[in-house]
């Protein structure tokens, strides 16, 4: 019991902490405080009254057999209430304990805010230890990579400008073999919508971009890509705790939309790109709701298929159950169109409990997976939940439209040998629809 | 004795409501203050509909996810916050009070009925602290603080309660006892027991923020 | 730049050609891009598997390419398109394309003028520029936010001059970054060196930096300024005193730093997009003077107006300024010197001031139909599609350029053409 006993070696970490002296710690931490704290921070911490309610709200909770230290209480009180205590004057390797805790044992689902009656934004106070270490320089090597890519490239995994066009142009040419005319429109401006997609796509699944382009030319889509850096909404600063690179990220791809003249931003099946451009990084820059429409792939692909836009030939054999991504559940309320999208598109449904808002969490988001390899034990072990939610239901298949999520299901349905496919909801629209272009 | 009795209901009550009433208005006025300087951008999205929506449903036992899977957490809070609120304001003997003192009155709870909201709140802080003192969560994050509240929250009740079934000299009991409902007053703007003052806004932010930007329910 | 005195400013309308004249042997053609002084349109056309030409006017290129993308006219009316052959990328220019090809090669650039034509390009894994198809002699392993000086005759980007290996957090903040002028890094190197910016002779630069992963500043010439801020955006030179502009943020506020001073203390929730006068007289910047609200500043005092979402600041030589205001890219309104115009729009793009500044026109859409507002009145035809205005030189007449039923039409008219 406790972060003591289960230490992980980092190399990004360890060369934090390294670097870090008592007194160093005491005044970032104090010049945080001060300076970016006010009274929600102050608020939380002062009336939660250590009731264990959200316990059972956490993944790591409940697959831990009930650890206290894997409570959202727990956690907050490991990190935030203790440095608060000792008012930042604590030794490197707190940091350090902070920084694991805070980077990896929780994903910032928000699920324990469905638990807490005070309300109390667990996900924000550790977001606030997080931006502390980030501060401190004690981030997991990983996903500080990846932050560094952000900052030099604008995406999350070193794509140069332009490996970026250049694999749509070859996704294109694909394309045409299957759909003679098809187009992947780049920088056209004025189309109705400019899609984006996290850097992974265009790198190693560029399969999933085909598929889109597919269902857009089918459904006769006016869009556009644009062929400038901006193009990626994945936005891993966001959760390392480097703000002002999130912010410039969120920038970038705002303008670029606007350059395009854009009425819309329809993004693919990703969750945390969603929460970054839907209401985080927006924030930052002042703006107070996206000034751009962000419409994630459900809802897209909900009103091609409500509009009559896109017509399924046939319906994936089912039955099959639904995971509900935090970001765009708890964060956006898709889950009725999600579950209409896969009720249309499927052959039944067997539903997850619990479900919807109350979802639990793939255990790969808030940048949990982008902590890499040494943690990836922590993201299995920490999602037995989900595993044996995922058993109950006793079907084959997974629809998921994050990539998160595709990635943290995707161990833990290897790790517990659930044998289950994970589809996203445009493999099988892509799979099933009427191809009245098609060669 | 007496005088301290005396003292208990004269400038003691004074001083306590004084405390009790100014110190939340004061901390009220500079979190609020201190929102405004530093979270600015977050009280934007504060909404009247959807904190209202929030607060409501939490306010229905059972219905929220949190209060369904702590069942005894669950029935526990709302006895508990309900005899809290009920037996102080509409006990007869507290409302004999305001009429000897300030000249009103209003209903007041039947006395068999004031005993037992006396007795749930007396148990229900036993429970409390049964499992402030049992569960694994509870252990691992409790502070003195938190037995603390507990006690300043039980104290009026035991008392009231005993002083009622006359147990005790009968003087020294209520002396206690207003002393230490006194103590609770005080108590609240400078302790967890805040969480009266702020827990409301804490959970319409929350409300506005699900509600509001994410078009989710947040219970 | 085509001299906009010899352009037919003759009020009437012409159909210059129609866009589907291309389509014979055509097997689709895309959107089209229209010349500066409208007497063009163009579009790429796919006249065969894996075979793209252009066709501008009706007429096809007699080039035909494996794939064409990117078709955009220089100012000086010349057309432009990136197209690939065998494999290998190069730039067309009417109908000419250069004669070296790369491995890739994207973002055309123009002079102001448009005499002299610039684009990024990768060969063997290095990056740099093509400046009139010649490219850089130093190349490099990676470069991001290219710049053209106005003149054309620089170039810069921002390049990674070490190389990292997989997840070298370590190497990446000492440092890998600079910015690269013509082929040549600057000595100095940074975390993350960006969006490099001539001044008007094109011979100075100034960069934003990140000297360490907190630290943020500006440097001009290689040479960082002493200032450190919490963010910087993009550095700017005021064109007639070279001064270096740029937007510092500060314990979470924003201003305008001017050559390493605060100039507009920070007391913005946001400040971006400086734009000066030619007479470096006027400076202004889209700022929020609260959370959540925009507008526009000039010379550090905010208009009184303000939106959610503010975008496309333009100045005129004489001072005046315009922007636009939208309800999260709904509802755009155009607010020029502060007042708000009444009409309503479902997009618009950039304002267009007259040389004089007294006259300002708006391409805008609505209901999926595009056309010119000209000082708040609407012209009377609504279009398929437009593109932006372009005032005659003495300001008195505004030429109009829309495509209708497949029809490119070029119209220029006076102001009584246009109605409240
Ligand atoms: S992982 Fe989710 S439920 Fe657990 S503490 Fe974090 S936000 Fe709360
Ligand atoms: S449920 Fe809320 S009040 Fe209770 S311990 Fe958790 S965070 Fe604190």
């Amino acid at each position: 019991m406790g972060i003591e006993q289960r230490r992980i070696d980092d190399a990004g970490l360890a060369r934090g902490m390294a670097a870090l002296t008592p007194e160093k710690i005491a005044k970032t931490f104090q010049a945080l405080i001060a300076g970016e704290c006010g009274a929600r921070l102050r608020t939380y911490v002062e009336t939660c009254m250590r009731c264990g309610m959200c316990g059972p709200a956490c993944h790591y909770f409940l697959s831990h057999d009930g650890d206290p230290s894997y409570a959202p209480v727990g956690k907050v009180s490991e990190t935030m209430w203790k440095l608060l205590k000792a008012d930042g004057k604590v030794d490197p390797r707190v940091i350090g304990d902070c920084a694991q805790i805070a980077y990896t044992e929780c994903n910032l689902c928000r699920r324990c805010m469905h638990y807490c009656p005070l309300g109390i934004d667990t996900a924000y106070i550790i977001s606030v230890v997080r931006r502390l270490c980030h501060k401190l320089g004690v981030t997991p090597m990983y996903i500080q990579d990846t932050a560094h890519s952000h900052s030099a490239t604008l995406n999350q995994m070193w794509v140069k400008d332009d490996e970026w066009t250049d694999s749509l142009q070859w996704q294109e040419d694909e394309a045409r073999s299957e759909f003679p005319d098809l187009r992947i429109p780049l920088e056209m401006e004025g189309a109705d919508f400019m899609y984006s997609v996290i850097a992974p796509e265009p790198k190693f699944r560029t399969q999933l971009i085909y598929q889109a382009a597919a269902i857009f030319h089918t459904a006769g889509c006016n869009w556009t890509m644009p062929g400038t850096p901006g193009w990626d909404n994945s936005n891993m600063a966001m959760f390392s705790g480097d703000a002002e690179i999130m912010g410039r990220v969120e920038r970038y791809h705002f303008e670029t939309a606007q350059r395009l003249r854009v009425k819309r931003i329809v993004m693919g099946e990703c969750g945390h790109a969603f929460r970054a451009v839907y209401d985080v990084g927006n924030r930052w820059l002042g703006w107070k709701m996206h000034p751009v429409p962000v419409v994630h792939s459900i809802e897209f692909f909900w009103e091609l298929l409500d509009q009559g836009k896109i017509r399924m030939a046939s319906k994936y054999p089912g039955p099959v159950t639904i995971h509900d991504p935090c970001n765009v559940i708890r964060g956006r309320g898709l889950m009725d169109k999600l579950r209409e999208v896969v009720n249309h598109i499927c052959d039944g449904v067997v539903e997850m409990s619990p479900n919807r808002e109350h979802n639990l969490c793939c255990c790969a988001g808030g940048g949990v997976i982008n902590c890499g390899p040494p943690f990836k034990n922590v993201r299995i072990v920490g999602n037995k939940a989900k595993a044996d939610q995922l058993k109950a239901t006793g079907v084959q298949t997974c629809i998921a439209p994050c990539h998160n999520c595709h990635g943290g299901l995707e161990d833990i349905i290897h790790h517990y040998k659930l044998g289950m496919k994970l589809k996203f909801l445009g493999d099988i629209i892509y799979e099933h629809m009427e191809k009245p272009g098609a060669v | 004795m007496r005088e301290l009795y005396e003292f208990a209901v004269g400038p003691m009550a004074w001083a306590a409501f004084g405390v009790f009433l100014i110190g939340s208005v004061i901390r009220l006025i500079s979190m609020y203050s201190l929102a405004r300087k530093k979270d600015g951008p977050f009280l934007s999205y504060m909404s009247w509909r959807f904190g209202l929506r929030s607060i409501l449903n939490w306010l229905i036992p059972f219905n929220a996810q949190g209060w369904k899977e702590n069942p005894l957490v669950c029935v526990t809070t709302f006895v508990f916050h309900l005899g809290l609120i009920l037996v102080p304001l509409f006990l007869l003997g507290h409302v004999v009070l305001w009429d000897q003192y300030w000249g009103f009155s209003y209903p007041t709870l039947p006395e068999q009925a004031a005993d037992i909201f006396t007795i749930a709140v007396i148990v229900a802080c036993l429970v409390f602290a049964w499992r402030r003192a049992t569960n694994r969560t509870l252990r691992f994050v409790t502070t003195g603080q938190d037995w603390l509240v507990l006690l300043i929250a039980f104290l009026p009740f035991l008392t009231g309660f005993l002083a009622s079934q006359h147990v005790g000299p009968p003087l020294v009991m209520t002396t206690l006892h207003v002393l230490s409902g006194e103590l609770m007053l005080m108590a609240i703007p400078f302790t967890r027991l805040s969480h009266m003052i702020f827990g409301l806004f804490s959970r319409a932010y929350m409300g506005s923020e699900f509600g509001g930007v994410r078009h989710a329910k947040d219970w | 730049m085509q001299n906009k005195a010899s352009w037919d400013w003759e009020p009437g309308s012409r159909v210059i050609a129609d866009t589907r004249d291309c389509s014979g042997g055509a097997e689709w053609i895309e959107e089209p891009y229209v010349s500066p002084d409208g007497e063009r349109v163009a579009a790429v056309a796919c006249v065969g598997e894996a075979q793209f030409t252009l066709c501008a006017n009706g007429q096809p290129w007699e080039n035909v390419f494996d794939k064409i993308w990117y078709p955009r006219f220089s100012p000086d009316g010349r057309l432009t398109a990136i197209v690939q052959s065998d494999g290998e990328w190069t730039l067309a220019v009417d109908d000419a394309p250069w004669e070296q090809t790369f491995a890739y090669l994207w973002g055309t650039r123009f002079s102001r003028d448009g005499s002299i034509i610039a684009a990024s390009i990768q060969q063997d894994g290095e990056y740099g520029l093509a400046v009139d198809g010649e490219p850089w002699e130093g190349l490099f392993e990676n470069a991001t936010d290219f710049a053209l000086s106005d003149d054309g005759s620089a170039g810069a980007a921002s390049v990674q001059v070490k190389s990292l290996g997989q997840a070298d957090i370590a190497t990446f903040q000492q440092g890998v970054y600079s910015i690269a002028v013509n082929g040549e890094a600057w000595d100095a190197v940074f975390v993350n060196a960006w969006n490099p910016s001539f001044d008007a002779a094109g011979k100075r630069v100034a960069a934003a930096l990140r000297h360490s992963l907190y630290e943020y500043g500006v440097a001009v010439d290689g040479v960082p300024w002493k200032s450190r801020f919490g963010s910087v955006w993009e550095p700017v030179f005021n064109p007639a005193t070279g001064e270096v502009n740029a937007p510092g943020r500060v314990q979470g506020k924003w201003g305008l730093a001017v050559d390493d001073q605060m100039a507009w203390p920070a007391r913005y929730a946001q400040l971006w997009h400086v734009a000066f006068t030619p007479d470096g007289k006027t400076t202004a910047a889209i700022v929020a003077p609260e959370f959540g609200s925009f507008t526009v500043a000039v010379n550090d005092r905010p208009w009184e107006a303000t939106f959610p979402v503010v975008t496309d600041l333009a100045l005129a030589k004489n001072g005046r300024a315009a922007c636009l205001g939208s309800d999260c890219n709904k509802n755009f309104a155009i607010c020029v010197d502060g007042r708000t115009w009444s009409g309503r729009y479902d997009m618009a793009w950039t304002p267009v001031f007259s040389d004089d500044g007294a006259n300002v026109a708006v391409l805008v859409e609505k209901q999926g139909k595009r056309t010119v507002v000209l000082n708040d009145k609407v012209y009377r035809e609504w279009f398929d599609t437009a593109f932006p205005p372009v005032f005659s030189p003495d300001g008195g007449k505004v030429l109009i350029r829309g495509i209708s039923g497949g029809k490119f039409m070029r119209i220029v008219v006076t102001p009584d053409a246009f109605h409240a």
